[in-house]
């Protein structure tokens, strides 16, 4: 029975990855006038050009293209870079452990920080800690992530000196460098997912200790604690499952933002860079890439919900 | 004479709302025997949820309790208990079953797991331990095959089953004491009276007290022993049920008697309802409260709020009315 | 109708006092090319980095040019990227979502996919790739802010057909022999409309966030052109000699963002007070 359910899952998956390949492999269609001449410039030779139409497959129809790039790209082979000519596959796994190194460590501290400022909101309503966990709820969704990024720079880099301003160490290197290094940008990536978690969490706590089964535990016996924990807490985490999993696309792109500010070699970093440098081959490869990686985490997410809530029948 | 179990004595409790003051309960007393059923009857807002979560120590945390409010449950003061002696009476000795059984229960938790939390505080079990006792208790309250059904989850079950398991549940840990409120209002006719069957069989079986709190006199005739009538926070009648339905004192029980639907069918008798509205607790009457709506009010019951009166020597009938209904007097008994 | 509006959103303050502020914001900005202290562009490289004082509010940049005016003009271009950032969602993605829900079928199932898989995008690196594309300027940069945030909308608006589609008033129109065009023009869109009005305001502080971002990585509005994330990227590079430089552009940001969440909120509440605040 789980299987099916699984494999029906899968089968939802199938037309996703045929539009958003198509969505990405479209992005070079939206440059106004030809693509061959936009992306060398007016000055290009005839040969240049007729060289890079062919390379890119811009003379076969668009379909055609399409079938052409998607073949190639289920091989591995998302082309090589405009600029400097590097396999593009190649070059964005190369970038992907940097990200995917920060947006963990983001992704902990959001769960974190969410957990203890709703818990303590839900705990204590109306008291002092309740108005922080709030607060922080409601400026986490509006502070934009790169402001926060300067203002921690200027704090804990500039005046005090403790972190380095920009940078990246692999955890496999250091790990304490790691720490050092990816701290500042992984608290400026997680303070939104740390806000939404505050929210989240906190309104299905409250509905969940409002709930007649709460009632049930306490005329068992058992006391706060125990209620909290059995009952409260593992049902009000169930829906938090789902945000979670929609976070991690949300960091993934505040990455563009995040690395670029830290200079972290990663693949935000190399999708600004190859948008400046109008290499369209590298850029849907991150695009590509980071979609992907999407939709394998919103899968995984759905059936992990899925296997957690009994209401979900895996008919 | 029977052994008393519960005592309820003065019992006034308010609840502070940004409104003002809302009197929940204005001095209530009564008590409890061991192995008798007695109902609590009254309108939504009579507070007799209440004064049943008031024993079971379940109310919210704005509840506040006069000074000389008490509860003996077995010589201790509940009220005044502390947390902890309150842990082990709570669920063990005491316990409680609810209106609606699928919001009762934990959807995300099998039904076994939730019927041996009980068991697992009070008693110590390990879950291994506690399956044989959980089989045992939902044979018990007529679940077929309970070996597979304690891994079922609640929202596999249909509504009567959730109501047994809710039934098991309150009565793993062999409690003195169930309560009851409105056992059967969320379910089905006919499933109603098996849950009362259930009720009254393990009852019996059990020598367990009940405290069944209904605005369904139908479910009264059919299981207690004794009713408790309330109205705007005070028991108004106390009869056993055999007096009360034959021969009420108060007013108001007289109106509950006949606003239930007849079976008989004469059709020039509609259904009786009582005019008026309850009064509004924030802002209760100095006299009789149910002052506004009764037939035989005099300016008497304006001024002055009745005075508890026992109508015989054993002291287990009584009223708070100055102008009682007379025995025999005209009453249509449908029930 | 608009006094009736007032009175209601009167209720909840912080919505009231936001919406205000949005109000005021506009205003400031159209008018602060007339009425601005300095002008925007002017260098006075004799007093360059000055901090906040009483000639110039905002003190100024590395170039001399007085902040407080540039913050005034930059809310420009905040303001455009958020209105223009709802309108492209509300023309395609409500009309298309009403469709999607009314119409059902195979329609509704191509229409559903496609919104799933571009919500499953990361909605500011699309914004990036698409500009990118379309060529890197703020007009672009708000083009793509819209295009991202249209299939919300097409959800949204989806989904709340669905709730009505068949209320009495909808089967009586058609009964009445209305067309399908007619129905949903005059029954659904009226209908679903509180819902979206509600993501609308939450979608303009979005809006503004993203424009910022991408100004930010120079990627929407481009100098000489002013705009919030344009200054905190100057700031930024200025940020080992002068920090105050982000300050106030940082705040504009900040204040827009939540003024638009707290709308949201309280128009939420108050179309529907069952919800809960936070």
């Amino acid at each position: 029975m789980f299987v099916q359910f699984f494999l029906r899952r899968l089968m939802y998956v199938i037309p996703m990855l045929i539009i958003t390949t198509l969505i990405v492999f479209s992005l070079i269609l939206l440059i106004p006038g030809d693509p061959a001449v936009a992306l060398l410039g007016e000055n290009a030779t005839e040969e240049k050009i007729a060289a890079l139409r062919s390379q890119l497959g811009l003379d076969q129809s668009i379909l055609a293209q399409y079938w052409n790039w998607l073949g190639n790209a289920v091989q591995g082979d998302l082309g090589r870079s405009l600029f400097t000519g590097e396999n593009v596959s190649q070059t964005v796994i190369s970038r992907l452990g940097v990200t995917f190194q920060v947006v963990l460590l983001a992704m902990f501290f959001s769960f974190i920080f969410g957990s203890v400022f709703a818990l303590t909101s839900v705990l204590k309503p109306n008291s002092f800690l309740d108005y922080i966990a709030r607060f922080f709820g409601v400026l986490g969704t509006a502070i934009p992530n790169f402001w926060l990024a300067m203002i921690l720079v200027v704090i804990f880099s500039v005046q005090l000196g403790w972190l380095p301003a920009t940078g990246f160490i692999s955890v496999t290197q250091s790990p304490v460098d790691f720490f050092k290094s990816s701290l500042l940008p992984s608290f400026c990536l997680g303070a939104f997912g740390a806000a939404q978690i505050t929210r989240q969490l906190r309104s299905s706590l409250i509905e969940v200790m409002e709930s007649e089964y709460i009632r049930t535990a306490f005329s068992k016996g058992l006391l706060k604690w125990s209620v909290m924990w059995k009952h409260g807490i593992r049902n009000a985490l169930l829906p938090v499952i789902t945000t979670i999993g929609l976070l991690f696309g949300n960091m993934l792109g505040a990455t563009v933002v995040m690395e670029t500010v830290f200079a972290l070699p990663g693949m935000g970093q190399l999708a600004v860079h190859s948008i400046l440098q109008r290499d369209f081959p590298m850029l849907q490869g991150v695009v590509l890439i980071m979609v992907l990686m999407i939709i394998v985490i919103n899968f995984i997410t759905d059936i992990i919900y899925g296997l957690l809530d009994p209401r979900i029948e895996f008919k | 004479m029977k052994q008393e179990l519960i005592k309820v004595e003065n019992l006034q409790a308010s609840f502070s709302s940004q409104q003002g003051t809302i009197h929940a309960i204005n001095n209530v007393n009564f008590s409890i025997n061991e192995g008798e059923i007695v109902a609590l009857v009254g309108e939504s807002g009579s507070g007799k949820s209440v004064t049943a979560l008031s024993i079971m120590g379940l109310n919210a945390g704005n509840i506040k309790y006069s000074q000389n409010s008490t509860i003996y449950y077995r010589g201790e003061n509940l009220l005044a208990s502390k947390p902890k002696t309150m842990k082990k009476i709570r669920g063990n000795e005491l316990s409680m079953i609810f209106q609606d059984p699928l919001s009762s229960l934990n959807p995300l938790q099998k039904i076994g797991r939730q019927i041996a939390e009980p068991l697992m505080l009070h008693l110590g079990y390990s879950y291994q331990k506690c399956i044989e006792r959980i089989i045992e208790l939902l044979t018990m309250v007529g679940i077929p095959s309970p070996e597979q059904r304690i891994n079922h989850y609640p929202h596999q079950l249909s509504g009567g089953m959730r109501q047994r398991v809710m039934i098991a549940m309150a009565l793993a840990c062999d409690p003195k004491l169930l309560i009851a409120d409105e056992p059967t209002t969320a379910l089905d006719v006919t499933i109603q009276a098996q849950i009362l069957s259930v009720l009254k069989k393990l009852q019996k079986e059990m020598n367990i007290s009940i405290i069944l709190i209904t605005h369904d006199l139908g479910v009264v005739a059919e299981l207690a022993d004794r009713v408790l009538v309330m109205y705007s926070g005070k028991i108004v009648e106390e009869a056993d049920v055999y007096s009360l339905f034959e021969s009420p004192k108060h007013p108001y029980t007289k109106g509950l008697l006949q606003s239930v639907p007849n079976l008989r069918g004469d059709k020039e008798n509609h259904l009786y309802t009582i005019p008026g509205t309850v009064p509004n607790p924030l802002n209760l009457p100095k006299g009789c409260s149910f002052y506004n709506r009764c037939m035989h009010a005099s300016p008497k019951c304006h001024d002055k709020s009745p005075t508890w009166k026992y109508d015989n020597k054993s002291l287990t009938r009584g009223y708070s009315c100055w102008h009682p209904l007379t025995d025999r007097e005209e009453v249509k008994h449908y029930v | 109708m608009i006094r009736l509006f007032l009175t209601k959103l009167y209720n909840e303050k912080l919505a009231f006092y936001s919406f205000v502020y949005l109000i005021f914001l506009i205003l400031l900005s159209i008018i602060a090319y007339f009425f601005a202290p300095y002008d925007p562009d002017v260098q006075d490289l004799s007093n360059i980095m000055a901090p906040p004082n009483s000639e110039h509010w905002f003190g100024t940049d590395e170039l001399g040019r007085d902040i407080f005016t540039r913050t005034l003009i930059g809310g420009q271009a905040a303001i455009q990227a958020g209105i223009v950032g709802i309108l492209i969602p509300l023309f395609i993605g409500v009309p298309l979502g009403v469709i999607s829900g009314y119409v059902g079928g195979i329609i509704d199932d191509i229409f559903m996919r496609i919104v799933d898989a571009v919500l499953s995008f990361p909605a500011i690196l699309l914004a990036l790739a698409i500009t990118g594309a379309l060529g890197v300027n703020l007009w672009n940069a708000m083009i793509a802010i819209g295009v991202i945030f249209t299939p919300q909308f097409a959800r949204l608006s989806r989904g709340q057909t669905l709730q009505i589609r068949r209320e009495p008033y909808v089967e009586a129109a058609k009964i009445s022999g209305s067309g399908p065009i007619w129905i949903m023009m005059n029954h659904i869109i009226p209908n679903i409309s509180s819902p979206i009005i509600v993501q609308a305001s939450f979608s303009f502080s979005l809006a503004i966030l993203i424009e910022a971002s991408l100004s930010f990585l120079g990627m929407g509005a481009q100098s000489p052109q002013i705009s919030w994330g344009g200054m905190l990227h100057q700031a930024y590079s200025m940020i080992f000699v002068n920090p105050l430089m982000m300050v106030f552009p940082g705040l504009a940001i900040l204040l827009s963002v939540l003024a638009g969440n707290f709308l949201g909120d309280g128009l939420r509440i108050m179309f529907d007070p069952r919800t809960s605040r936070l």
